[in-house]
């Protein structure tokens, strides 16, 4: 028995080793070729493919929703996966690994500016192509970049400053309302406003602007929390935050104008794939910008110890007030997307569960973390979507998961960790090639 | 002759509720001077120097730094007007590198602005190169610079007592306040330290005020010693005037009672 176990445990050592040793040496841009090959060959064979294996249509989500449907259809949608994603994957970072360390060496040389478009190029073709496949894709793409954005700067303000702020869907809606009310008003016509007060055809160019005036809305909605619960510390800013959170939904509620309980619908259709993608790039980088700074890492002083960050020269309740309200900003601008994705809004979706899932989307990722709040947020966002089927179910498979991660990770699965793109993107020597 | 002081306190008071914590304190500290605060716990010490960086506002009283009175302002422009102090039970930034923490403390020399810790500009690249090598200088001179990428919290005592000494050094102060600068430390790190105070006030020229349990190291670092005993100073003078102070040792051993 033992001696089994022992062997057993070999042969795993020996797998994981040569998993090691296969995968060492892949620059990212590699990985993404992999990945782009993988889609492309998805594109054009997948229908091909998924009808010879006998499946009904192409998996949409990695075939979750398929195999929990149908339990038959699981070697099926295994092979699927394995012959479209797998495949090309493992052949292509194969083959292309030493041109792509190559071109990575090069890219390493230009500034990481130019590097970074190269390789969101890339990567925004493979998604382009995947999320062109079925309209649910794109649905459930959009959306969980809109809870990248939503997390990352929750993050912020209950990470980086280590606050508790409770009035994240709270801003969502007043940057959700707030521009749905601005385009709805100037660019389209509408039961609720009546005819455009602008040319429509201006409208996509004016959508980044109504999305900062949503920003903005939400910004100064972070600006009524902070003046009264920031003069002192503690639990404040939470209960306060959380009774703001309930004021917008009954205040959006009760107000007709733009609709009451019955919301606002047929907004433009202005959020398109590469305008979100676009937006939450422009968080992600803005944002990690800000947390890498001496002035960001001022958050981190706050949060560790505000008496000596005070003595250290940080003013820490101005640096406290801004932050809040930077990270609400983002909130309206994720909340503006949000409306304009699913052309529609209710007060119904800004409240304590929309709440419940962004804070688990944070906690799951990891505090103080760019890349752990862009892994909570897909990975919660996706696997609600992929237990869909199991309904009931998914509730307890969910807060199942978050316990267990609290209790083996406290601070989430990737915490404090600095995003570092240009370490990200640089070429890794080939040290696995006789591995 | 009144401007020359760096560091004028005059007639300090101050109650917590009804608590008379430091009554009638008087201070001058001069240019490249050391001064020494000593006293039996509870005296009332640190909340001198914590009213002075202004974490506690005095019920009365005077406090001038350079000229500019200081009653009123928050501690952190107080500390940007010159005044760096480390703290009796160390605190440090726990999730922050050595770097990041005597960086940190040149935050109100940035310029940059929002705009530039948002979206990255030359101008704020410029400004972290030159504020890095500041801290490393400074790291170099409290002797940490090899483990300047360490999470703080990981380090033995005595070096994080020197990564809080570079952080007060780091926001360019006219006056160094330290309060008990060697507790804990062994006598090693204890002559290490002495070292250290020795070369910023030769080299940088610094005022210095200094609490200390430790009456060698007080001796032989200041000019003058302030003792303080339930708030009040009971004697002020040179440390030969102090140790031969009846007041000072009853203060500290008790009053020798004839039966």
């Amino acid at each position: 028995m033992d001696n089994q176990e022992h062997t057993a445990q070999q042969r795993n050592k020996g797998f994981k080793t040569w998993l090691k040793g296969f995968v060492t040496g892949i620059p990212l841009i590699c990985w993404l070729f992999g990945i782009f090959g993988a889609v492309l060959v998805e594109y054009f064979l997948g229908d091909l493919i998924s009808y010879y294996l006998g499946l009904p249509k192409i998996p949409v989500l990695f075939g979750f929703l398929t195999v929990l449907k149908k339990p038959l259809l699981i070697p099926g949608t295994l092979g699927y996966l394995f012959i479209v994603y797998g495949l090309p994957v493992i052949i292509l970072i194969k083959s292309l690994r030493k041109p792509a360390n190559r071109l990575a060496a090069f890219l390493d040389r230009q500034p990481v500016s130019l590097a970074a478009l190269v390789h969101l190029g890339l990567f925004y073709g493979a998604l382009h192509l995947w999320a062109d496949m079925s309209d649910y894709r794109l649905l459930v793409i959009k959306l969980t970049m809109i809870a990248i954005m939503l997390t990352l700067s929750l993050n912020v303000i209950n990470g980086y400053m280590g606050e508790f702020s409770c009035s994240h869907p709270g801003f969502m809606a007043l940057g959700a309302y707030t521009a749905s009310t601005i385009t709805l008003l100037l660019f389209a016509n509408d039961k609720q406003f009546g005819d455009a007060l602008l040319p429509v055809a201006l409208g996509p160019y004016f959508f980044p602007l109504a999305l900062v005036g949503g920003g903005i809305a939400a910004s100064l909605g972070a600006l009524v929390i902070a003046i009264p619960s920031f003069r002192t510390r503690g639990d404040y800013l939470a209960i306060i935050s959380l009774a703001f959170l309930f004021i917008v939904k009954s205040l959006i509620e009760n107000l007709e104008v733009v609709g009451g309980p019955r919301g606002m619908s047929s907004q433009p259709s202005y959020a398109t794939l590469p305008v979100v993608f676009i937006v939450m790039t422009l968080c992600i980088w803005i944002i990690n910008n800000f947390v890498r700074s001496t002035m960001g890492k001022a958050l981190n002083a706050v949060r560790d110890n505000e008496l000596a960050a005070e003595a250290m020269t940080v003013n820490t309740r101005k640096t406290k007030i801004i932050t809040f309200m930077f990270g609400a900003f983002w909130a309206g601008v994720a909340g503006g997307l949000f409306a304009h994705v699913l052309r529609y809004v209710n007060p119904g979706s800004f409240g304590i569960q929309s709440l419940a899932e962004i804070l688990a989307m944070l906690y799951f990722g990891g505090l103080n973390s760019v890349t752990g709040s862009i892994v909570g947020a897909v990975s919660i966002n996706v696997l609600s979507e992929a237990l869909r089927p199991l309904e009931i179910y998914k509730w307890i498979i969910i807060p199942l998961l978050l316990i267990m991660v609290m209790l083996f990770r406290p601070t989430g699965l990737i915490a404090f960790t600095e995003f570092k793109p240009k370490e990200l993107m640089k070429p890794r020597q080939n040290t696995g090639e006789d591995a | 002759m009144r401007n020359m002081a760096l560091l004028r306190v005059d007639n300090m008071t101050h109650y917590f509720g009804g608590l008379r914590a430091v009554h009638k304190y008087n201070l001058v500290l001069e240019p490249g001077h050391i001064v020494g605060l000593i006293g039996p716990n509870g005296a009332g010490k640190t909340t001198i120097f914590n009213l002075i960086s202004g974490i506690h506002t005095p019920t009365e009283g005077n406090i001038e730094l350079d000229g500019q009175n200081l009653i009123g302002h928050h501690p952190h422009e107080i500390a940007a007007m010159g005044l760096g102090r480390t703290f009796q039970n160390l605190l440090l930034w726990r999730h922050m590198t050595v770097l990041e923490h005597v960086k940190m403390a040149c935050y109100s020399k940035i310029t940059y602005g929002l705009i530039g810790a948002f979206f990255g500009t030359p101008k704020r690249k410029r400004e972290e190169e030159k504020i890095e090598s500041k801290a490393h200088d400074l790291l170099k001179v409290v002797g940490v610079d090899h483990i300047a990428d360490q999470i703080v919290i990981n380090l033995p005592y005595g070096d994080q007592r020197r990564v809080e000494m570079a952080r007060a050094l780091a926001i360019e102060p006219k006056i160094l306040f330290l309060d008990e600068p060697t507790a804990g430390m062994n006598p090693e790190e204890l002559n290490q330290m002495m070292e250290i105070i020795r070369h910023v006030h030769r080299e940088l020229g610094l005022a210095i005020f200094l609490i200390e349990h430790r009456l060698k190291m007080v001796m032989e670092l200041c000019e003058i010693i302030q003792t303080l005993d339930f708030g009040r100073i009971i004697a002020e003078g040179t440390p030969e005037e102090i140790q031969n102070d009846p007041k000072v040792i009853d203060a500290y051993l008790g009053k020798e009672v004839v039966l």
